[in-house]
């Protein structure tokens, strides 16, 4: 799966960072998001989703043809 | 999406409980989560009870903040919306791209990261207060002693400002929280902390600190006027919500016993308590409020351009379908995605920082006193129905 993060649209509130910091951090400057790793492997799928769903400004999104989306049902 | 099926209703503020939000606003969420308002001023706007809703309108960049369009469904607190919180720096009260302006200026400073490197500090402050109030003995007030000081130092010492001056923004911020302020009240209040601010930036441009005022004041583009203006909102904020968060979670675990002793024995299970507490209590018990900018549709409701939301954040993190027997304080839970800190780009600034010190403060207090009880009845904990923010306003505790 990998991660889109628009800076831009970014508040820096932090949750990422909280939900998953092995994969997300934040600017020193003005706390918006930076990824340590936009690739991240397929056992954090479950992980990196629940932190895109916290984001609260719509800044974090999957790429499309994301393979991981499925396997939530299973 | 008719908006004549449903009677508009006036906000309910009486609790029939002190942990539940009024029960109304759970009987509406249920049947009708989105439904006409009556505010005191006239305008027939909405209530937002339902968790989906609420989430959708806060992150909805057709809703504004901006004061001058927003109603209020508090009688007391129409003439302070038109005259006393449009100040320069009020950030919150802002749209982008001027809010955005003063959220990259500050975000910086409330990181994940940042808030760690407070720890070792904030276990200090927890630590020396406990201290206190073992050598002072029991009972006592909690709130004075332990759930008040410990985030207003914290706060004060963040920004800047002297901590021996607590007793004066204490008052003032306590005036601009009540529900029953005069609108005299409330202006005298504001207009002598932004004095008293307005003299601190000064002081900070002319003799720059380690600190987050001086910071501001030396290294961006904020006039006086808005930086005192940021930092009020600042102080203010910093200290009222987690004061209330640890006074009323405190109560909550005390008559939760097999909760409390979770949060005490088990560390790794404090991270989860937090959310949950904050989640079940929801201090912030009245709105956030918004505006509609354009006509937006919502699960089959038109809400039209002009009118205002008040949206219970209370109410929806209560809702049972987001959160399984919602009324159940159950520290276990995974309570991560409540909107207590709001959601969309207004969600809290501080919330990490009093993440960190509930984390803190919490466990050290019931290790410290493993016998810690109510000095007295809980009916007879003064609940702060009659303030913006929701708490106790004293908790007489013993050990």
């Amino acid at each position: 799966m990998k991660i889109i993060a628009d800076s831009g649209r970014c508040i820096g509130a932090g949750m990422c960072v909280l939900a998953l910091g092995e994969v997300f951090d934040q600017s020193e400057e003005d706390g918006t998001v930076v990824l340590l790793d936009p690739d991240p492997p397929a056992s954090m799928a479950g992980a990196v989703r629940r932190a895109v769903q916290l984001c609260p400004s719509g800044a974090l999104s999957l790429a499309e043809g994301d393979r991981a989306d499925g396997e939530s049902d299973t | 999406m008719t908006e004549a099926t449903t009677r508009p209703v006036t906000l309910p503020l009486t609790r029939e409980r002190p942990f539940d939000p009024p029960d109304a606003l759970g009987l509406w969420r249920d049947e009708d989560p989105i439904r006409p308002l009556a505010y005191p001023d006239g305008h027939q706007g909405w209530l937002v009870t339902g968790y989906a809703a609420a989430r959708a309108i806060l992150a909805d960049p057709r809703f504004s903040t901006r004061i001058e369009l927003l109603h209020t469904p508090l009688p007391q607190r129409a003439m302070q919306f038109r005259n006393t919180l449009r100040r320069p720096g009020f950030f919150l009260r802002l749209d982008p791209p001027d809010h955005t302006r003063y959220r990259r200026l500050l975000a910086g400073q409330f990181t994940v990261r940042r808030m760690k490197g407070l720890e070792p500090r904030i276990e200090e402050i927890t630590r020396d207060h406990l201290d206190a109030m073992e050598r002072a003995g029991a009972p006592t007030d909690l709130v004075q002693a332990f759930a008040l000081p410990i985030p207003s130092l914290v706060i004060c010492e963040l920004l800047g400002v002297p901590y021996a001056d607590r007793e004066k923004f204490q008052r003032d911020s306590a005036v601009l929280l009540s529900l029953n302020s005069s609108v005299e009240q409330i202006e005298a209040a504001m207009k002598d902390l932004l004095d008293y601010l307005d003299d601190l930036v000064r002081r900070k441009r002319a003799e720059p600190d380690d600190d987050l005022v001086s910071g501001l004041a030396t290294e961006t583009d904020l006039t006086d006027e808005e930086l005192a203006g940021v930092t009020t909102l600042l102080l203010i904020a910093g200290h009222e919500t987690t004061a209330n968060m640890l006074g009323l979670g405190t109560f909550a675990l005390l008559r939760n016993p097999e909760q409390l002793a979770a949060v005490r024995d088990n560390p790794e299970a404090v991270d989860h308590a937090v959310e949950e507490l904050l989640r079940y209590l929801t201090v912030i018990h009245i709105g956030p409020l918004r505006a509609a900018l354009e006509d937006v549709e919502i699960d089959g409701r038109l809400i039209r351009a002009g009118e205002s939301v008040t949206i219970s954040v209370a109410a929806a993190n209560r809702d049972p379908e987001r959160f399984p027997e919602p009324d159940q304080l159950d520290v276990a839970r995974p309570a991560s995605g409540h909107l207590t800190f709001g959601h969309g780009i207004h969600q809290c600034l501080g919330q990490q920082l009093a993440r960190t010190e509930m984390r803190i403060a919490y466990p050290a207090l019931l290790r410290r006193f493993p016998g810690l009880r109510l000095a007295v009845p809980a009916e007879e904990i003064p609940m702060r129905t009659d303030m913006a923010i929701y708490g106790v306003h004293r908790l007489p505790v013993t050990w």
